[in-house]
């Protein structure tokens, strides 16, 4: 991918990923608008400080994880979850890591929002239609826990839901966990704890480019598979570039 | 067991720390007068620097990402307040000529992202040429802080600043040099849109968020700098000279990360000059001479992690409040000016935060100092207004005139005291002067020099431009559905141009629009991308003076109806309008509505 990627813009070449330290090093061809790019190492700009001042020691701190490492620390613990299939699965080590994966909180007797997000996101579903469960996988997180394997497979079955799409659930605590470490929360206690008033945006992203969206889980289906496309073609390092993809998704296309 | 706001876990000493902050925020707030101990314990005095947590002083939003630990704790490692000099950006120079020269159509060949022609290259041709480079680099925030890698503009964050001339249109092309793949710190998107807010800027030219370029293009951008009006109900006189507008900053705009990538480091000043705003002292408004006493002062609030990196709560809905109050990258500078009068050229870059902004006096904490703004989102006022205080939602400028004579000899601090403890907006409590959050500390040290500049209290500025009879009234709804933003019950999306525009407005038409914010509890700070608007009424009463002129950016509060005021002319195209909170904008409040040359829809409600 990389090599086709190159031959095609003919132009700089990129290092592959670097820690947070390092700037990403770049060959360039001898085209004159290349011979701009010269990699800034050290600053440009280093302000005066007060008379006496001087750095402290902790200037000289260099981070001791990878922004991956980061990102899987600080937002994805390894809880163990049940499948609609009654499978037992870890968060991070089996359903995300390495992934682009989407992710949205539901609950079965959900009235208000669910019935509405769950149907737009099947048509998202159906548009991405045979790179869900190869490409993109889709998982929907049941809210405090409160629905039961059983429950979810028949949801699943009432919205007609194909596979790659994986609906979960888990004790109360683990769930309460992952929702607030996903950020599914609202700023007011009260209406955090009201169910009703859920968050129903859909969160999508690639683990290893940490790179991640969020988008209302009511947006128009073609609009979020242009989106997840972006992401995905990130991912993939596609030789058409992330901006092709996302304006030419057909929404005749499966 | 020890955390963070972000559920990391922290040491049993910088635990200590952080609990201590919060320890002597509450002693501060409870003391009724302030003596010399008070005054060391806040910093307000210059000493040997101050190595303890006091920057964490204001609590962080509760609905960030939290787990179980402590709640509402300052996030970031200590630093000393008033131990950098503010960095004043470089002002960028052009460049000789541009390889390849600048085509109307985009020059996918070579590279360029752009997908459209430019629409008015031949009627304005660039009398300038710019190159910039968007890469990672190195930046210095705080001597207590290692070295952050950021976004920045030929090494620059904030980026250098653009001196522009009416009538004196430019080029400018971006190369996106940021590396694809994970990026530091983990986030930041490698694909970059930058819009100039607010110029009067043809579409494809705008930084619209859906026209990205991605990590190894470019994009040309043109900007013809002229008056509104030239190519429409003006073009005798060249323009309309009272919609000149002043102080204008340029960002990255991409779609859904829009948020991430200012933080991360895309941010800067446009100055656009004229024969009123001269730069000059002696000449035109006679407003402070540029460069020497017209500054630019860019206000940010970031979080640190506890390795000292930038860090950027990916997972946040609502909107992040930094702990560390930045002006032009560095966390709370000081700066020296002489005993006269100054521009200075506010900017609140948020990302989320709406401020406040006093002229602290700590010899006089119970008087509030007065000065003059001169300028609302960059537009020169009819004439300055007398001011305490400057409110700024993000994307809000106030540019001021404050006459340092008064203070000569020792320092006032550029303080905000909007209180705001989670990202829906501010309560409305405005804290007491010393309980805020200071900027920057000026120490007015430097010695006695001239200065001609004109007296704001008897200076005019440009007439208001007239209004018109609009050809319609839309109104839109802001509304949020479980955590969803929508505008009028409809959700954002790119593919909003041809066939599917959400709104078509008739080129060179006034329309009279009505923002009302059903959302509760929140505030959002509304731009409207190309033209300025006037506000004309809130909840139907005269709005207060600051906004009664030229704005861009208005906030709306929650159950508030605002009126406004538009002109949509002498370019065509797509453009947004959106909440300039950026985690807002970025969870898709927006929509796009299209200047159409054949004329717009009858839709009141899009």
């Amino acid at each position: 991918m990389e090599t086709t990627r190159r031959k095609l813009f003919g132009l700089a070449a990129f290092a592959p990923l670097a820690s947070a330290l390092m700037l990403g090093q770049e060959k360039s061809t001898a085209t004159s608008m290349n011979s701009a790019v010269a990699p800034v190492l050290v600053p440009k700009m280093i302000p005066e400080l007060a008379p006496g001042v001087t750095s402290s020691a902790f200037a000289n701190h260099r981070p001791s994880l990878s922004p991956r490492e980061q990102a899987h620390q600080r937002y994805f613990p390894d809880v163990t979850l049940l499948t609609h299939e009654g499978k037992k699965v870890n968060f991070y080590s089996d359903l995300i890591k390495g992934k682009v994966v989407t992710l949205n909180f539901m609950f079965a007797d959900c009235q208000e929002i669910c019935p509405l997000v769950t149907a737009n996101l099947e048509k998202v579903q159906k548009l991405l239609g045979g790179r869900v469960g190869k490409d993109i996988f889709m998982y929907s997180f049941s809210l405090q826990g409160q629905d039961s394997p059983e429950k979810l497979r028949a949801y699943r079955k009432a919205y007609n839901i194909k596979p790659g799409w994986t609906f979960l659930t888990g004790d109360l605590n683990t769930m309460e966990l992952l929702r607030r470490k996903l950020g599914f929360t609202y700023p007011d206690p009260k209406t955090d704890a009201d169910k009703t008033q859920h968050i129903g945006n859909f969160r999508f992203g690639s683990e290893p480019l940490i790179m991640w969206e969020t988008m209302p889980g009511m947006a128009e289906p073609r609009y979020l598979v242009e989106m997840i496309s972006y992401v995905e073609a990130e991912h993939q390092g596609h030789p058409k570039g992330a901006r092709e993809i996302f304006h030419s998704a057909d929404p005749g296309k499966g | 067991m020890f955390y963070n706001v972000f559920g990391e876990k922290v040491s049993k000493t910088r635990f200590k720390e952080m609990v201590n902050a919060q320890k002597n925020r509450r002693e501060l707030i409870g003391a009724n007068q302030f003596n010399r101990r008070d005054l060391m314990k806040m910093g307000l005095l210059t000493g040997a620097g101050y190595l303890v947590a006091k920057n964490g002083l204001s609590g962080r939003a509760w609905g960030q990402t939290i787990t179980p630990g402590p709640i509402n704790q300052p996030a970031s490692p200590p630093t000393r307040s008033f131990v950098t000099q503010m960095p004043i950006m470089p002002i960028r120079q052009p460049v000789a000529k541009l390889t390849p020269t600048p085509t109307v159509a985009p020059n996918t060949a070579a590279g360029e992202g752009r997908t459209k022609p430019h629409q008015a290259l031949t009627v304005f041709p660039p009398q300038k040429f710019y190159q910039t480079v968007q890469q990672i680099a190195p930046i210095f925030v705080s001597p207590d802080l290692p070295l952050q890698q950021l976004y920045t503009f030929d090494g620059f964050s904030p980026g250098p600043t653009y001196v522009a001339h009416y009538r004196e249109p430019i080029l400018v092309r971006n190369f996106n040099r940021i590396p694809n793949g994970p990026q530091p710190s983990g986030f930041g998107v490698p694909s970059l849109t930058t819009h100039l807010h607010n110029s009067h800027t043809p579409s494809e030219s705008d930084g619209n968020p859906c026209d990205f370029f991605n990590s190894g293009q470019f994009y040309d951008q043109h900007y013809p700098n002229q008056y509104a009006g030239v190519l429409s109900d003006h073009i005798a006189e060249g323009g309309d000279l009272n919609e000149a507008m002043s102080t204008l900053w340029y960002h990255d705009h991409m779609i859904g990360a829009t948020a991430q990538n200012v933080y991360k480091g895309l941010a800067g000043f446009y100055f656009l000059f004229n024969d009123h705003d001269t730069g000059n002292e002696h000449t035109g408004f006679r407003l402070p001479s540029f460069p020497q006493y017209d500054i630019p002062m860019l206000f940010a609030d970031r979080v640190f992690d506890q390795e000292g990196a930038m860090a950027f709560d990916l997972m946040n809905l609502d909107g992040i409040l930094g702990d560390k109050f930045l002006t032009n990258g560095v966390v709370q500078p000081f700066f020296r000016v002489h005993p006269r009068k100054y521009r200075l050229r506010w900017l609140n870059t948020g990302i989320s935060r709406f401020v406040q902004m006093f002229l602290t006096d700590p010899l006089n904490l119970n008087q509030d100092q007065i000065f003059f703004q001169i300028c609302k989102d960059g537009n020169l006022l009819p004439q300055p207004i007398k001011v305490t205080s400057c409110t700024m939602g993000v994307a809000e400028r106030a540019d001021v005139i404050i006459d340092f004579s008064q203070y000569a000899g020792r320092s006032v601090f550029i303080e905000n005291r909007l209180q705001q403890i989670d990202g829906r907006g501010p309560t409305d409590v405005v804290l007491p002067a010393g309980q805020g959050d200071s900027y920057v500390r000026i120490d007015v040290t430097l010695p006695h020099v001239d200065d001609d500049s004109a007296d704001p209290e008897d200076t005019e500025f440009y007439d208001l431009p007239a209004l018109e009879a609009p050809r319609i009234s839309r109104t839109f709804h802001f509304d949020r559905l479980n955590g969803q933003w929508s505008i009028n019950g409809i959700f954002m999306t790119c593919n909003d141009d041809g066939p599917t525009v959400r709104v078509r407005v008739g080129l060179n038409t006034a329309e009279h629009w009505v923002l009302s914010n059903l959302s509760g509890d929140w505030e959002h700070p509304i731009h409207i991308h190309f033209e300025e608007h006037r506000l004309l009424s809130r909840d139907r009463a005269t709005p207060p003076p600051p906004e009664r002129g030229r704005n861009d950016v208005t906030r709306v509060k929650h159950n508030n109806r605002n009126e406004l005021f538009f002109r949509f002319r002498d370019f065509h195209g797509h453009y947004p309008m959106h909440c300039h909170n950026l985690i807002h904008e970025d969870h898709a409040m927006m929509l796009l509505w299209f200047i159409d040359p054949n004329g717009g829809d009858n839709n009141q409600l899009p």
